[in-house]
C-alpha cells in the first residue's frame, strides 16, 4: 500500500503509466489539459512518448499509429475535442485497434456522445465512468486491459471534479489477468513473408493469403464482435440502500458521488431511498439497474443534462415509473461545477420526489 | 554484336517456352487490380517495393496508406500496411515511428488526401522533423471520384467541377507543396519527380532511394512528390498523358530536388 495525496488528473496519469501506457497524445483543453501535463512529465521517465499534437485530429491519429504498433496508447480530450475525433474513433473500432480514450467531460451533456459515439458506422466502444479517484485509478487501468482483451477502443469518462479533487490514492499496477498476444500488431517483421500484416478498417487481410476474407465477411464479423462485447463485458454497478427503498435514484460519475452521500444522509433520517450507479455505461448494465429497482415504487434519474442516461434507464426499467430529476447545471465557466450539485439542494429534491411518488402511487 | 538465336520453325521447340526474366518485384503480391490504363501510380509503388527490398529494409518496413486509387496497393504490397483515413497518414506514421523507432515508415497519399484533406498533418509532421518518408502521388485531380479539382490542379486544367478549366478568381491558385515543405526546418530531403518517361522514373528511383536513406540515417523528414499521369481524370487519350503532364502539371510543379541537407 503506497498511498499519496494527489489531484485526480495526476492519479489518472500515474495509473495509466502503471498500466503500461507508453504513448500518449493530446491537445490541451480543460479539464483534459491536466492529464496531458502529467503524462508529458511522466512518460519520458519510463521510456514512453508523449506527443503535444497540433489538433485533436492528429492526437487521435498519433495514438492510432502507436496502438497499431502494439504499444499501449491513449489519447483524449473533452466532449468538444472528442467531436473532432469521432471519425477516427468510429474507424478505430472497425479496424479493431485497442486504444484508451480519456474523456474528461465538462458536465454530463456528452453522455450520448460517449456511449453512442458521434461517428459513422455500426460500432460501439466500452465506456467506464468512475465516481471518485480511487475508482478512477482502478478503472483507467481496467480500460487498458479491456481494450486489449476486446481489441476495441475503451472510453474512460471523467469530469472536472475527478480531475481536480485531491484524494489519497495508491496508483500501483493492478493485475487484471492475461491479455491475448498482439500477433496482429505492426513492426515490419512480417513484410516479405508473403503474409504481411495489415491493420485497416476496410481491408481485413491482404490478397493471396489463406486468411483472406471478403469485405462483407469482415463487416459480418464486426457485428458478431459488437454482440460479443455487449454480452461479454462485465456490467459494473454500485448500489446502496436498495433493499427497502421506495425510491431508487440512478446517477453516474461525480453527481452519483453526491447522490451516494445524500441518500446515506436521508437514510439517517429514516427516509427510504436508495441509489444505483452504473459504472459501465456501455454496455449499459440494464439487468442490474432493473434488479436494483425491483422493489421500489419508482426510479429517479439524476444527471447534469436534459435527460440522456434517462433513456437507458427507461429501457432497463419497464414495470415502474422512471422520473427525470436532473437538469442543465452549468456555472459560467461551463465546466459542470454546477450550483445544482449541492447536498442540501439534492436532499430537498429527493424528499420532494419521494413525496410525489408516494402521492402518485397512493 | 550479339545475335539473337532464332527458334526453328519446322518443328516444335525442344523445351517449353518460359519467362526469361520475371520482373515482378519480390514485395508485390500479383493479382487483379483496379488501375486504369496509363495510370502513373503503379510505377511509383513498384519503385517503392523494389527499393525497400534493395535497401534491405523489408523486415522493418511499414507503409501507411491514405485513401485514393493507390489504396488498392494496401492489399497488394507484401509490406506491412497501416491503413489511414483520408488525410491522416502522417499522424498515424508519427505515432508508429515514435513508438517503434527502429521501423522504416513511409506514407503514400494523393494530392486530394495530402494537400486538400490533410494539409496540416504533413506540414506539422515536417516541422517536427518526423523521421518518416512521405510520398505524394500528385496528378492534380481526384482520380478515384472521377476527375475533380484538387488543391494542386493547375490553372486552365479542366475537371468535372472546373468545366472551363481552373481559373484563379473562382478557384484560387494551386498549392506547390514541395516548395512549401522545403522552407520548413524539419525537412531533410524534398524532391519532386515524375513517372511520364523512363528517364524520369529512373530519376524518381534515385529520389526515393535518397529519401529512404535519409530516414534510415535519422536526419529528418524526407519527402518525395511524384507527378503521375491520370488520363481518365484528365479526360484525354492514354498516350497523350505523358506529354500533357510535361506541358501542364510539370510547368507549375517543377521537377527536381528542392532540398537536400546531405548535399555538399
Amino acid at each position: 500500500m503506497n498511498r499519496r495525496l494527489m489531484e485526480g488528473s495526476e492519479a489518472i496519469a500515474e495509473a495509466m503509466v502503471a498500466a503500461g501506457c507508453r504513448f500518449f497524445s493530446g491537445y490541451p483543453m480543460t479539464p483534459f489539459t491536466e492529464v496531458l501535463e502529467h503524462m508529458a512529465r511522466l512518460l519520458p521517465t519510463v521510456g514512453g512518448v508523449n506527443m503535444n499534437a497540433e489538433s485533436e485530429l492528429e492526437a487521435v491519429g498519433m495514438a492510432w499509429g502507436a496502438a497499431a504498433g502494439g504499444t499501449r496508447a491513449a489519447t483524449g480530450s473533452v466532449g468538444q475535442g472528442l467531436s473532432l475525433m469521432q471519425e477516427s474513433l468510429a474507424e478505430l473500432c472497425i479496424a479493431r485497434v485497442p486504444l484508451v480514450v480519456i474523456n474528461m467531460a465538462r458536465g454530463q451533456g456528452d453522455y450520448f456522445q460517449a456511449t453512442r459515439g458521434g461517428g459513422h458506422g455500426d460500432y460501439r466502444h466500452i465506456v467506464l465512468a468512475p465516481a471518485d479517484i480511487p475508482e478512477a485509478v482502478r478503472l483507467v487501468q481496467l480500460a487498458f486491459h479491456l481494450a486489449d482483451v476486446w481489441r476495441n477502443p475503451v472510453t474512460f469518462l471523467g469530469d472536472y471534479y475527478l480531475a481536480h479533487v485531491q484524494e489519497a490514492v495508491d496508483t500501483s499496477r493492478i493485475d487484471f489477468g492475461p491479455v491475448p498476444p498482439k500477433d496482429w500488431a505492426l513492426d515490419g517483421s512480417s513484410s516479405g513473408t508473403g503474409h504481411a500484416r495489415i491493420v485497416s478498417p476496410i481491408m481485413p487481410a491482404k490478397r493471396g493469403g489463406a486468411e483472406r476474407i471478403s469485405y462483407a465477411a469482415h463487416l459480418e464479423s464486426l457485428g458478431t464482435h459488437v454482440h460479443a462485447m455487449a454480452s461479454g463485458v462485465d456490467p459494473l454497478v454500485e448500489t446502496g440502500f436498495i433493499d427497502d427503498a421506495e425510491l431508487v435514484v440512478a446517477a453516474y460519475g461525480t453527481p452519483a458521488r453526491y447522490i451516494r452521500y445524500v441518500v446515506a444522509r436521508l437514510r439517517d433520517e429514516g427516509i427510504p431511498v436508495g441509489f444505483v450507479r452504473p459504472i459501465t455505461l456501455w454496455p449499459f448494465p440494464a439487468e442490474a439497474v432493473a434488479q436494483a429497482a425491483a422493489g421500489a415504487r419508482a426510479v429517479a434519474v439524476y444527471e447534469l443534462n436534459t435527460g440522456q442516461m434517462y433513456d437507458d434507464v427507461r429501457l432497463a426499467v419497464r414495470n415502474i415509473p422512471v422520473h427525470f430529476i436532473g437538469g442543465l447545471s452549468f456555472d459560467p465557466s461551463g465546466f459542470g461545477i454546477a450550483p445544482d450539485l449541492g447536498v442540501e439542494n439534492l436532499m430537498t429534491k429527493l424528499r420532494r420526489t419521494l413525496d410525489d411518488v408516494r402521492r402518485q402511487s397512493a | 554484336m550479339t545475335s539473337i538465336p532464332l527458334l526453328p520453325a519446322d518443328r516444335p521447340p525442344d523445351r517449353p517456352s518460359r519467362l526469361v526474366d520475371d520482373f515482378t518485384p519480390r514485395l508485390l503480391l500479383p493479382g487483379e487490380h483496379s488501375f486504369c490504363p496509363g495510370c502513373g501510380e503503379p510505377a511509383v509503388m513498384r519503385a517503392v517495393a523494389e527499393l525497400v527490398d534493395e535497401l534491405e529494409m523489408t523486415t522493418r518496413s511499414v507503409g501507411v496508406i491514405g485513401i485514393g486509387c493507390y489504396t488498392g496497393f494496401a492489399g497488394a504490397l507484401d509490406i506491412e500496411v497501416l491503413q489511414a483515413l483520408h488525410g491522416r497518414a502522417p499522424s498515424l506514421a508519427t505515432g508508429l515511428k515514435r513508438s517503434r523507432p527502429d521501423t522504416i515508415v513511409f506514407t503514400v497519399q494523393g494530392d486530394g488526401d495530402m494537400v486538400n484533406e490533410g494539409l496540416q498533418e504533413v506540414l506539422h509532421s515536417a516541422a517536427r522533423g518526423e523521421r518518416i518518408t512521405s510520398i505524394l502521388l500528385n496528378n492534380g485531380v481526384f482520380g478515384e471520384t472521377g476527375g475533380h479539382m484538387t488543391a494542386t490542379t493547375v490553372l486552365g486544367q479542366r475537371t468535372k467541377n472546373t468545366l472551363e478549366g481552373r481559373n484563379a478568381p473562382d478557384h484560387g491558385y494551386p498549392i506547390r507543396l514541395s516548395d512549401i515543405l522545403a522552407g520548413i526546418d524539419g525537412t531533410a530531403y524534398v524532391a519532386r519527380g515524375a513517372t511520364n518517361s523512363a528517364g524520369n522514373v529512373s530519376r524518381l528511383r534515385r529520389m526515393l532511394r535518397k529519401a529512404f536513406e535519409v530516414q534510415a540515417a535519422g536526419l529528418g523528414f524526407s519527402f518525395v512528390e511524384v507527378l503521375t499521369m491520370c488520363p481518365t481524370g484528365w479526360f484525354i487519350e492514354t498516350e497523350e498523358a505523358p506529354d500533357y503532364l510535361s506541358n501542364s502539371l510539370a510547368e507549375v510543379h517543377t521537377i527536381g530536388v528542392v532540398k537536400d541537407i546531405t548535399a555538399a
